[in-house]
């Protein structure tokens, strides 16, 4: 299972007042099993690449491989591009629409052809996988949950079509703190439990620096930046000329570097207060 | 509970608002056609605003925050106790208006409370309803969209602004009223790190100007930049108190389910002593 | 793009046309509606389309502008025009199996879909060249007179401005969750009939809740900042006529004249 975005490109009003390049020559690979950050601004063009990676776009050039398939040539059915690559939109507790959560969650699946026996067995790991209590929720009405746990029911509903590869806008926005680690620990539990590939989409430069394996940079419409955390996060003044932030930890960390010569070069909080230990037992 | 630490200290100075043993409760009407009590939302909560301070107000979903905020200019009224507002009580119909001009508010959802689809009708919705006579509604309908930095998009369509932008615009609303204090929900919740920073620098000008600023928020590094951090959990205060002694008690922060900043975090990971709250103390201590 | 949509939309300027009060603007557009079906033949709409770009000159409104937004309407015209061509008895000019295509149909179709064109651009250069705000600040004050016999003159201007307020709002929701329903499989291209209706369940639902919630929260915003009703409200920019009204409307009726000269203009050639 594999990624490969081929110089993708993508115009708005082609030919018309108000003309934008939402992608211009795009390109870039994902591995089997990684997760992917996507950072930039809003209208960078990073949900324009999204909609393209389960054909709910078409690009005007370039090409979109899954899994050794091009899912652009217009040969392979849009079903299928859909099965396999699940997106989940920001807020997407406001896509719910049936009497039950149960009923919400089977709608993707249902749509997929699985039925009888096997569709409720998908709905109830669905649900289980995002941290929800099967018995508990399955009757209930999906607008009688609480913030987080309508979001949860929502991303369900997509995990439910058992996708290869699961796109994330935003999984975290307008919640608060405790929600917000939720999620974050079930999109690694997803991770883990399904196998996937995983694109998330995030404004938080700590999470992005924790969670993934590699990063991209999307910016006015074009990928500026690609690579591991570490390298990516490294190229501070690139990153600062397009108005994007470091982790926090990282600013913290570049002073006690400054300061007092710490040499590290760490993203989260958990590998700073390894070399400030590490420091503290060489130099004293 | 904690002894809330405002209390003691500014009673003798001028309060703005005075919020005293507020209840508020959500009824539903049963099967029976009853009145039966949901949930109480915010449950026997005191405190007091002082004029011209920065307040912020944090906690998980629904531990109230957002529901007292909306008591705090009459849009809820209290189940029990009472808000007195410069001396008026929000149950005074009568002055509920008034009330209202001097306490100002900002949405979550910058889409949803923008009324014109020009920006500067927005904008002078608030005074026309007042009865601000012409020429002084263009006055501050001007310099509020100045004072945003949006006076060059006033001809502009709502809906042709960004995110940020629209908040922007609904921040001059309610300035454009004058008010005395604006209430700012959950102002960012739905914004980019750009526009997040934007309208925190405005709530920060907006408060130099003397203007009582009370933003309630899910970002902590927003709350750390206010004088004062109320913490609600549960319908109650769970601690009011400074950013600073706020954000260097762990056991505080873990109980109201709050995030650690990571200054704190990475202090207690490395094993590093209680007493660093910044990072001049952690450099000081490594040196 | 929904936001490509200009109908309803206003176009900045200070031209003479903008700066006209909004109801003079509103009688003229009416007044030039109805006069666009006195008018019966060529001559007539010669003048009818020649004074509409008078006034689109005046306005400095560009042409590519106003046609952008006749293209959403174009099927309208399309259709219109296909059946007045057909469906008009008068002299055969072509006859193929059953269908026929006359003179007078022609004629008629023809006059049809100018009168369709001439009606688009006319009420949209209302829209075009006044604020919304004004537009249903004039729409309150026409109806003033009404609200003695129960008129809610000032809560369907409030609605109007709320609605071409929303309209881009509830445009892109729609946008929205219907991408989001497809990503979750929905098909809305194939199917019978019953089908593809049922298929818009999991959008109408979403789209219901969503203007639901958007009301709820636009109320209490409302009431944040003090509306109570037309009572007591002041006005930014009070509309007041001007001379150029005046002008405006010494135009209006000449033309009016014109118009109905023209009827006769006709049996001269």
């Amino acid at each position: 299972m594999s990624i490969e975005v081929k110089n993708l490109r993508y115009v708005y009003n082609q030919g018309m007042p108000g003309e934008t390049v939402a992608l211009d020559d795009v390109s870039f690979g994902i591995c089997d099993g990684q997760i992917c950050g996507v950072i930039g601004h809003t209208g960078s063009g990073k949900s324009t690449l999204l909609q393209h990676l389960n054909g709910l776009l078409k690009p005007m050039d370039g090409e979109v491989w899954v899994d050794g398939q091009c899912i652009t040539d217009g040969s392979i059915r849009l079903v299928e591009v859909r099965r396999k690559v699940g997106l989940v939109f920001q807020y997407p507790e406001y896509q719910l629409f049936e009497e039950t959560v149960a009923k919400d969650v089977a709608f993707g699946p249902k749509n997929l052809g699985i039925e009888g026996d096997e569709l409720d067995e998908t709905v109830r790991k669905a649900i289980e996988l995002v941290g929800l209590d099967y018995e508990k929720v399955k009757d209930a009405s999906p607008f009688e949950l609480s913030g987080g746990m309508k979001r949860r029911a929502a991303i369900a509903g997509v995990i439910a079509m058992k996708p290869s590869v699961l796109i994330l806008d935003e999984p975290t926005a307008g919640l608060d703190p405790k929600s917000h680690r939720e999620i974050l620990a079930m999109i690694r539990r997803i991770h883990e439990e399904l196998g996937c590939i995983i694109i998330f989409v995030s404004h938080n430069m700590g999470d992005i620096a924790s969670m993934c394996d590699k990063v991209l940079v999307i910016n006015k419409g074009k990928l500026a930046l690609e690579g591991t955390p570490h390298e990516v996060y490294s190229q501070e003044e690139k990153l600062e000329a397009m108005g994007l932030d470091v982790p926090p930890v990282r600013e913290i960390v570049d002073r006690l570097n400054e300061e007092i010569n710490l040499g590290s070069d760490a993203l989260t909080v958990e590998d700073a207060a390894e070399d400030i230990k590490t420091w503290l037992e060489t130099s004293h | 509970m904690r002894q809330s630490f405002s209390q003691v200290r500014y009673t003798e100075i001028s309060n703005f608002i005075e919020v005293k043993n507020l209840i508020i409760d959500y009824t539903r009407v049963d099967d029976e056609g009853r009145t039966v009590l949901a949930t109480r939302a915010v449950n026997d909560v005191s405190f007091t605003v002082e004029k011209g301070s920065f307040i912020s107000v944090v906690g998980m979903n629904g531990s109230g925050k957002s529901t007292m905020a909306k008591a705090l200019n009459g849009l809820l009224l209290p189940s029990k106790g009472e808000v007195i507002v410069d001396g008026m009580s929000t149950a005074d119909e009568d002055r509920i208006w008034e009330i209202r001009s001097r306490v100002g508010m900002v949405f979550q959802n910058p889409d949803n409370q923008i009324v014109s689809s020009i920006v500067e009708d927005d904008v002078a919705f608030g005074p026309e309803n007042i009865g601000v006579p012409s020429e002084e509604i263009r006055k501050r309908v001007d310099s509020a969209l100045r004072k945003v930095d949006m006076y060059d998009c006033k001809d502009k369509g709502a809906h042709m602004l960004s995110g940020g932008q629209k908040q922007r615009i609904a921040i001059a609303g309610a300035i454009a009223m004058r008010p005395q204090c604006i209430v700012f929900d959950e102002p960012t919740a739905m914004l980019d790190p750009r526009g997040r920073k934007q309208v925190m620098e405005i709530i920060h000008e907006l408060n130099e100007d003397g203007i009582t600023c009370i933003l309630i928020t899910h970002f902590m590094e927003e709350a750390a930049q206010a004088d004062r951090v109320i913490v609600m959990k549960e319908g109650q205060i769970y601690s009011d108190t400074t950013p600073e002694e706020l954000f260097s008690d762990r056991k505080l922060i873990e109980g109201a389910g709050l995030e650690m900043p990571p200054l704190i975090d990475l202090r207690d990971r490395a094993g590093l002593p209680e007493s660093i709250t910044t990072i001049e103390d952690m450099i000081c201590q490594l040196k | 793009m929904v936001r490509d949509i200009t109908l309803g939309q206003y176009y900045p300027g200070k031209s003479a046309v903008h700066r006209l009060d909004s109801r003079t603007k509103i009688i003229g557009a009416l007044a030039y509606i109805v006069e666009l079906f006195v008018v019966n033949n060529f001559w007539g709409f010669l003048i009818a389309a020649a004074a509409l770009f008078a006034v689109i000159a005046v306005s400095k409104v560009p042409l590519k502008f106003i046609f952008k937004g006749l293209t959403a309407v174009f099927l309208i015209i399309a259709f219109t025009f296909i059946i007045n061509v057909f469906l008009v008895d008068g002299r055969v000019l072509w006859h193929w199996w059953i269908f026929t295509i006359t003179y007078e149909g022609l004629q008629r179709a023809f006059f049809m879909a100018v009168r369709l064109v001439l009606l688009i651009i006319g009420s949209s250069m209302l829209t075009l060249t006044t604020k919304p705000i004004e537009l249903t600040d004039g729409l309150e004050k026409l109806l003033k007179p009404f609200s003695k016999i129960g008129v809610p003159s000032h809560e369907i201007a409030l609605m109007m401005t709320i609605a071409l307020r929303f309209i881009p709002t509830l445009m892109e929701e729609t946008d929205k969750i219907i991408k989001a329903q497809e990503a979750r499989g929905t098909d809305f291209e194939s199917g019978n009939l019953i089908q593809r209706a049922k298929s818009l369940i999991p959008i109408l639902i979403p789209l219901f809740i969503s203007s639901f919630r958007i009301a709820q929260e636009l109320a209490l915003a409302m009431e944040a900042r003090c509306y109570h009703g037309g009572e007591g409200r002041t006005r930014m920019n009070e509309i007041h006529f001007h001379r150029g009204d005046a002008w405006a409307g010494v135009l209006m009726v000449l033309f009016l004249a014109v118009i109905i000269a023209s009827r006769y203009l006709g049996a001269l050639f």
